[in-house]
């Protein structure tokens, strides 16, 4: 078995950071009182949480009191939405969305809509990119919040976050930026209202995500009332498990310019190599790097289930992940690939972890080839 | 009016465009094939087909079951 470097998932969990790892031994020892206590173990228990924030805010371009930390990239997502919607129901209950945003934030439109809300949905080009001027035609008088992804989790495009941001600044409407695919992996942006992360994406612990909500910004908790983090999410926090993952994201920072453009070549190597080795295969997302997450590549593969694929790749050594639905009729393939007009099925996402070698991506582009045409002989569609 | 009708309701994806691939040749060029599927990835993957294998895709009516996409096999 191959262990760790046949791990192409990393878009949904990095493994924890080395840094992450040691914070959280420290943290169980020193972080385990209340930090709202004026004693000495609350007090203590104090500085490593405003640290922490501290680092965090750096990272993203905010100031620490914009920083809340939330259980999870999910709950971040459900609460910037609704929250600033729930802020700003007198200006109207207009919501505009791009078709590919994470199904988290979509979810949270749902909701809003079923409370009889209004979400107009921007549409992709085939390469997954929304266009900045489509954007901003749906703005309205009465559209209370943007949400726009910085880059897209399944096919990893990345989004003109700088110019929806303007186009929204211009009508006093804020942005939400879901950025859980470049915190930690690109530079910190500064256009945002609200911005929210997940701290498994960039090596922190599972458990921690961030909502970070601009000053001067109106949001309002769609939760009962709680003094916790800013009165953004009640409860106190997982002390240990922030202070890891604002550890993995300063220690991230500092290799994430080389890391980055390691891993653009070696996505870059796959995808040259997988339509010269593969037959009808699509490759997904821009062709342009400048316009791509450097650890992100998404193909199609003609005629092939996308499960099976990843089933078949799992014994051979290689961990990905598919948005297809070829399983079961209950459920619908990936809103992104539909949005780009995408092959569905034979889907498969390479998310290369930190220490991703040219070695690995031989290896899978091996695996792949024999695979795929197994399929293919399997349902009759070798010469099709 | 279609020139073939192909059934592939209950089946799930990649089925019906493999279905789809194996019998555009029963129509001659111009013609048209019309699958009949309730797979909703289908919706998606028809028209994607279409434009790998340079079809022209005609577009889509819902049936009492499942949707009728429609393909003019154009080479």
């Amino acid at each position: 078995m191959r262990g760790v470097s046949g791990y192409f998932d990393a878009a949904t969990a990095t493994p924890l950071h080395p840094a992450a790892r040691q914070a959280l031994a420290a943290a169980l020892e020193d972080g385990w009182a209340d930090p709202d206590r004026l004693y000495r173990e609350g007090r203590r228990a104090r500085l490593l949480l405003d640290s922490a924030r501290e680092a965090v805010a750096a990272e993203i371009g905010g100031r620490p009191d914009e920083v809340s930390f939330t259980p999870s990239g999910t709950v971040a997502n459900h609460l910037a939405v609704l929250g600033a919607l729930a802020a700003r129901r007198r200006v109207g209950r207009h919501l505009v969305v791009s078709a590919v945003e994470h199904s988290t934030v979509l979810a949270a439109a749902r909701r809003h809509e079923d409370d009889g809300g209004e979400t107009t949905t921007v549409r992709v080009n085939p390469r997954g990119r929304v266009d900045p001027a489509a954007y901003a035609g749906v703005l309205r008088a009465d559209t209370a919040l943007a949400s726009l992804q910085s880059g897209n989790h399944e096919v990893a495009t990345l989004q003109p976050v700088g110019e929806v941001w303007a186009a929204c600044r211009e009508r006093g409407i804020p942005l939400h930026v879901d950025a859980a695919q470049t915190v930690g992996r690109l530079p910190s942006y500064e256009d945002w209202d609200l911005l929210t992360a997940s701290a498994r994406k960039w090596g922190g612990p599972a458990g921690v995500g961030v909502l970070a909500v601009r000053t001067g910004v109106r949001w309002r908790s769609p939760l009962p009332e709680d003094e916790h983090e800013a009165g953004r999410m009640p409860g106190p926090v997982s002390l240990p498990l922030v202070v890891a993952a604002a550890a993995a994201l300063r220690a991230r920072a500092e290799t994430a310019p080389a890391l980055a453009r390691r891993q653009a070549a070696l996505v870059e190597r796959l995808r040259a190599e997988l339509p010269r080795r593969i037959a009808d295969v699509e490759v997904l997302g821009p062709d342009d790097p400048q316009d791509r997450l450097p650890h992100v590549v998404a193909f199609s593969c003609l005629y092939v289930a996308g499960e099976a694929l990843a089933t078949e790749l799992d014994k051979a050594g290689f961990s990905v992940s598919s948005g297809s639905s070829c399983s079961s009729s209950a459920l619908t393939p990936s809103h992104v690939l539909a949005a780009m007009g995408a092959l569905t099925h034979g889907n498969v996402r390479v998310s290369l972890a930190d220490d991703a070698t040219e070695a690995d991506v031989e290896q899978f582009l091996r695996a792949l080839d024999p695979i795929v045409r197994e399929l293919r002989q399997r349902s009759g569609a070798s010469d099709l | 009016m279609s020139d073939l009708r192909i059934d592939v309701l209950g089946r799930l994806c990649p089925l019906p465009i493999i279905e789809l691939a194996k019998r555009i040749d029963e129509v001659e060029v111009g013609e048209t094939v019309t699958v009949l599927s309730d797979d909703p990835a289908a919706a998606s993957d028809i028209p994607a087909w279409c434009r790998m294998r340079r079809h022209d895709y005609l577009g889509e009516t819902a049936e009492e079951r499942g949707t009728a996409y429609v393909v003019r096999r154009s080479r």
